[in-house]
């Protein structure tokens, strides 16, 4: 057994393990070093060959592979050390890292602080218990990207796509692209999951049919798909009789939402937050565990690789400060409350003295679509100020600032709760 | 065709025609096993509750209750020898406030009749302690401590592996087409795959063998297909149970069951509903309302939110509601092994046994071989494994060193191991029954294209030809461009 000591060990070679790692660095703490299970850097971005990564981190349009590409520079001009085809197995709460690969064996790596950084995971076919038969050309829309992009192979020609979450309505494209017919994207909910931009430039710019209120009732063929069955839904989301139809289709890409992988932050003893998936931490994105951060995917699932960059950097950031023993605990902490229409927001506490930031963001999503309406914080019941929202959908990620200063002025609160109201009128 | 001519050719490998075969491997006889599918065990032995049970609640007079029980007794020093994962937990058949408990004492009775050993009527305070997510409503139960779960596939394969070892041979995606007789003897089969030669033919096509079984004119078996639907829970979830727990039972079914896995997954049903169709494993929403409705009497707390996967099964069923295992009256040579319902998985080596009973009143002569391999020797389960023994195992061979299922823990070599093992997996199932990759929370989601690819690589087959389980279940059927040249030319 290889045995190791690190300052900070970074878990997964997203663009959040990347960021955190380069963040780390450039605070001095050199001795960091990233573990990725595949066989290269960057995460998931690899297989998202299409364009609209990093608009509002670089300001400019790239590809998921630019925009790993980018980080990658930045850690190899760093020589950051990275292990590759390396498996992280085991976290001990006492920071242990276990992990393996073919040319070390098995490692076991002692580590000053660690970053958890696996991204997230897809939900399967029989974890929505879809009735019917299981054959061959049913599987998750990213797995049939990575076939698609990585691999070079085409899962299927006559295709069906449920649920309208990015990875579907991107793989809606490019199955069209690749000369498969897109019969159609059924959407269980009266509205899409996924960012507007893309079912406007995936789905309506050729034409594929979006079926809200739809869901696939049934799955036909005992060797290969042959066909699904789609039915209308009612407000319950149940099924309504009658309103069956007979889809012929040789493949069924599932977009049915994304679960943070945190078995390893489990074994670890992080806590996780029922809503996200993922852990319940303060803003420094530090876990309920000493030393144990975590960001990107595997903390929240994001609708942008841009806020993961720097999510990423705030865990870096104070990682760094973790290790050089310069984070400093407030003798109170706040808790961060997710209100009326919001189903949740990061960091869930505050709690490390900063007196020099100027903002602490704060991340959220809405639970149910809203038009024109009001961010609203309000500290033990007392309102603080408002933001003001053109629309806000569940599929997208929204951000306030809470301004240091004001924190500073409110001296000793116990919480602090966002609301988003709708605004009557508009 | 091969022109070898067999002694013995058995039709299906599922767990009755893997059992004939290893007990028939300790003989001096040429035997050879059919099946039509791409890998043995994926008829019904892959789609059952995967217990073995004590063998109280089967009739006495029935052969099912026969050999139930010898097979329960005899499974525990088989799963020493041929590494079988086998756990006994025991059983509980419960009893709720309304249900008529008298049932709970006919059932020890039937028990005590069919020599079941250890079975008690245990109450409301026992059950509180020893299952705690029971419902409060439990009010007593039959405790039968000799019940256990296995893994059906690993069953079935672990058995054939043995019989390979011991010179069986088995030939896969070959299907019996007719049964070949001349002057009323058996001469041999039929098959996709050309004739085979052998003096007996072993019916045990499951689903089919009442087709089989008219292959040689004998009509008076009927297979009348039940379905049973499951599901099945992720190893993280709400809460563990301790024992195999059933409702009380009704004259038909054995009612819906929650019990754990091997692997320690929540597992909840079957229904039990008669169909016509033998193709049909499809799951409906009503079964599975039933699956969860009936779970939930037992454990109120039970959700749905920990499912990683729903499945259905077919119960082969006689006519006669019994196992059918007799040699045929019109033609000499041809042995019926059918209408092996529940509990077949237990009853199968005493299934085997009485098979080789007959086949020896038959005329066949059992020599038994000198040197038979007994052990089968323990695939290696690195999910099992401390991560000090996983070490070791990396320092012998590095390809260990690298994980291809991450959410079972399956290193590329056992992937390696299962595709060039003794009976080589072929296909993406095949992989996943042999070591558990793909059978985690994810589903493959991850793993699924890497295995794709070690197949394709390791059988030397372009991925395109890479099955999920059957001979027609490819998972990709095209390149990327492919469908854009066909176009092309389409045009032109
Ligand atoms: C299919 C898809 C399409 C998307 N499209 C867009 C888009 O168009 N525009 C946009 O801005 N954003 C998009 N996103 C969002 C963005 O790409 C993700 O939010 C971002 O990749 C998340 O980064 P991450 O580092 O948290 O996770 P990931 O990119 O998933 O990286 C996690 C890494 O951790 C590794 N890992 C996990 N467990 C272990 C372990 N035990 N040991 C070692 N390594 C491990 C994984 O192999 C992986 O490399 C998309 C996301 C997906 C999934
Ligand atoms: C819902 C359900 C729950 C059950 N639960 C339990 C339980 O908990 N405990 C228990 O003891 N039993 C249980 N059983 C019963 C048990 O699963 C079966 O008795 C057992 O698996 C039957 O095995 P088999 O080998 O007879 O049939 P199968 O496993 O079906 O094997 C027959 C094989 O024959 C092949 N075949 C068919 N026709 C041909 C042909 N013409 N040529 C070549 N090959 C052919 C098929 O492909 C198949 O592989 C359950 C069954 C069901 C359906």
């Amino acid at each position: 057994m290889l045995k190791l000591k690190k300052d900070v060990v970074v878990i997964g070679g997203g663009p959040a393990g990347l960021a955190a790692a380069v963040k780390v660095f450039d605070n001095g703490v050199e001795d960091v070093m990233i573990l990725e299970r595949d066989f290269e850097l960057g995460g998931i971005l690899p297989q998202c060959i299409h364009n609209g990564f990093g608009l509002h981190h670089f300001k400019e349009e790239l590809t998921g592979p630019e925009y790993a590409q980018r980080f990658i520079d930045d850690v190899e001009d760093r020589d950051i050390e990275v292990k590759l085809d390396t498996m992280v197995l085991d976290v001990s709460p006492d920071r242990k890292v276990y992990a393996m690969n073919r040319e070390d064996g098995f490692l076991e790596i002692e580590a000053g602080a660690v970053i958890l950084a696996m991204g997230c995971r897809e939900r399967t076919a029989g974890a929505i218990g879809i009735p019917g038969t299981r054959p061959a050309g049913v599987l998750t829309a990213g797995t049939a990207q990575r076939y698609t992009n990585i691999e070079g192979l085409l899962p299927g020609k006559e295709v069906v796509i449920l649920g309208s979450g990015d990875i579907g309505l991107i793989m809606a494209r490019r199955m069209r692209l690749e000369g498969a017919d897109v019969k159609a994207v059924c959407e269980i909910l009266p509205y899409t999951g996924g960012l507007t931009r893309n079912v406007v430039q995936c789905l309506q710019d050729y034409d594929i049919p979006l079926l809200l209120n739809h869901t696939v009732t049934r799955i036909e063929g005992n060797e290969r798909l042959e066909a699904v069955e789609i039915s209308e839904v009612d407000e319950n989301l149940k099924p309504i009789p009658g309103t069956e139809e007979r889809i012929e289709a040789d493949t069924l890409l599932l977009s049915v939402g994304l679960i943070p992988e945190n078995e390893l932050s489990k074994k670890a003893d992080v806590v996780l937050d029922d809503r996200t998936g993922g852990a319940i931490v303060n803003e420094g994105r530090e876990t309920n565990v000493e030393g144990i951060f975590a960001c990107g995917n595997v903390l929240h699932v994001h609708d942008l690789v841009d806020w993961v960059t720097q999510e990423a950097e705030i865990a870096g950031d104070w990682a760094a400060k973790y290790v050089k023993g310069d984070m400093r605990r407030s003798d109170s902490k706040i808790k961060i409350n997710a209100g009326k229409n919001v189903s949740y927001v990061i960091p869930q506490n505050i709690e490390l003295e900063d007196k020099d930031r100027k903002r602490i963001p704060l991340y959220m999503r809405v639970t149910t679509p809203l038009t024109a309406c009001e961010i609203k914080l309000s500290a033990d019941g007392e309102e603080l100020y408002s933001f003001n929202e053109p629309f806000a959908k569940p599929g997208e990620m929204l951000s306030v600032p809470l301004a240091q200063k004001t924190l500073n002025d409110l001296g000793k609160i116990e919480e602090i709760t966002v609301d988003i109201i709708e605004k009557e009128g508009e | 065709m091969s022109n070898k001519k067999y002694d013995i050719i058995i039709v299906g490998g599922g767990v009755s025609g893997c059992a004939v075969a290893w007990k028939l491997s300790r003989y001096n006889l040429n035997v050879l096993l059919l099946e039509k599918e791409p890998d043995l065990a994926s008829g019904t032995t892959k789609a059952n509750t995967a217990i073995i049970h004590a063998g109280y609640n089967a009739d006495p007079n029935k052969l099912k209750g026969r050999l139930n029980v010898k097979g329960n007794v005899e499974i525990k020093q088989i799963a020493k020898d041929l590494s079988i994962p086998f756990k006994e937990i025991g059983s509980l058949v419960v009893g709720v406030k309304g249900d008529d408990l008298s049932i709970l004492d006919e059932l020890l009775e039937k028990g005590k009749k069919n020599k079941v050993e250890g079975l008690k009527i245990v109450d409301k305070e026992w059950l509180r302690e020893n299952e705690p997510h029971l419902t409060k409503d439990a009010e007593a139960a039959l405790w039968a401590p000799t019940a256990g779960i296995t893994t059906p596939w690993e069953f079935a394969l672990a058995m054939a592996e043995n019989a390979v070892a011991n010179g069986v041979e088995i030939e896969l995606e070959t299907e019996v087409l007719d049964v070949l007789t001349e002057d009323g003897n058996v001469v041999g089969v039929k098959t996709n795959r050309g004739n085979f030669g052998a003096n007996y033919v072993i019916n045990a096509a499951g689903l089919y063998a009442d087709d089989v079984a008219r292959m040689v004119g004998i009509e008076k078996i009927e297979i009348r297909p039940r379905k049973g639907e499951y599901y099945i829970y992720d190893k993280a979830k709400d809460f563990d149970v301790n024992h195999v727990i059933f409702p009380i039972p009704t004259p038909i079914s054995k009612g819906i069951v929650v019990t754990r896995t091997i692997e320690n997954n929540l597992l909840i049903g079957p229904t039990s509903d008669p169909i016509d169709d033998k193709t049909d494993l499809s799951t409906t929403p009503e079964g599975l309302e039933k699956v969860y409705n009936g779970a939930k009497k037992l454990f109120p707390d039970l959700t749905l939110k920990d499912t990683i996967r729903v499945f259905a099964g077919l119960r082969a069923a006689d006519k006669t509601e019994d196992f059918v295992i007799e040699a045929a009256d019109n033609v000499h040579g041809f042995i019926n092994v059918a209408g092996i319902q529940s509990p077949g998985l237990s009853s199968a080596t005493a299934i085997a046994d009485m098979t080789l009973d007959i086949l020896e009143d038959e005329g066949l002569k059992l020599e038994e071989k000198k040197n038979v391999i007994e052990k089968r020797e323990e695939p290696v389960r690195f999910y099992e494994m401390s991560n000090e023994e996983r070490a070791k195992m990396v320092e012998k061979d590095k390809k260990y060193g690298k994980i291809i299922c991450r959410c079972e823990t399956v290193s590329y070599k056992e992937i390696l191991d299962a595709i060039h093992g003794p009976i080589g997996a072929r296909t993406v199932n095949a992989v996943k029954r042999r070591t558990r990759a793909g059978a985690g929370r994810c589903q493959g989601g991850f793993c699924g294209p890497r295995v794709l690819e070690i197949l394709s690589e390791e059988l030397g087959i372009d991925p395109t030809e890479v099955k999920q389980e059957e001979t027609n279940s490819q998972i990709i059927e095209y390149k990327i461009k492919e469908l854009l040249g066909s176009k092309v030319m389409d045009n032109a």
